[in-house]
């Protein structure tokens, strides 16, 4: 058993937790805000320890291109989800204001507001 | 047993569980986005475990696969989250 084998294992069980922890977080957090925080583990850290796994399996220059291009695109696309739900969230009241400790956009929206009212005056 | 065959199993029991909890907040979800979410979160596990699955039995025949699915997993959460109406509370 080599050092590169222990390491791919103990990569593959970290990507494992993460899953795992997610999919708790996911049930137990009582919001959509909340659950989007639970949701990001797997998709950024859980997917770069299992394609550092892989490229120490399989090590070759074609593996190594095509984990870098599957890490961008992940890098790319998962805050413009994030970013949209949470929007989504917002605007649609699915936020547990309760539970806000600073509601930066709520004052952002209402300064606007102001300024618009203002403006049209 | 192998070093690599037990981590396997154990890997696949953590899988198994985020995947279980996804499906459960797919059914149960308030809100369509909570049901977004939780698709988004049961394709991430997916993914994972492809890899995982690739690592473990060292072949890289779906690295394509994740590769394909880590660009166009995006349409689906922001379609809905676009779409979203104000009044939609169900």
């Amino acid at each position: 058993m080599s050092a590169a084998e222990v390491a791919v294992g103990v990569l593959i069980l970290v990507s494992a937790f993460l899953s795992m922890a997610a999919g708790i977080g996911i049930i137990r957090f009582p919001d959509v805000l909340t659950r989007l925080h639970a949701a990001t583990k797997p998709q950024v850290l859980g997917l770069a320890v299992v394609l550092l796994a892989i490229v120490l399996q399989a090590p070759s220059w074609g593996v190594l291109t095509t984990i870098v291009l599957v890490m961008t695109f992940q890098l790319l696309t998962q805050p413009m989800t994030a970013h949209m739900l949470g929007r989504a969230a917002y605007r649609s009241d699915h936020v547990r204001y309760d539970l806000l400790i600073e509601d930066d956009l709520g004052h952002d929206i209402e300064e606007h507001d102001q300024e618009a009212d203002a403006g049209s005056r | 047993m192998t070093y690599l065959g037990i981590v396997s199993i154990i890997a696949g029991i953590m899988f198994g569980i985020g995947a279980l909890a996804a499906v459960y907040r797919i059914i149960r979800g308030p809100s369509i986005l909570d049901r977004a979410l939780a698709t988004d979160v049961l394709l991430a596990i997916a993914i994972c475990a492809l890899g995982a699955e690739m690592a473990i039995n060292s072949h890289t025949d779906t690295l394509v696969v994740m590769l394909i699915l880590s660009m166009f997993a995006v349409v689906g959460s922001i379609s809905i989250a676009r779409f979203m109406a104000k009044q939609d509370a169900s």
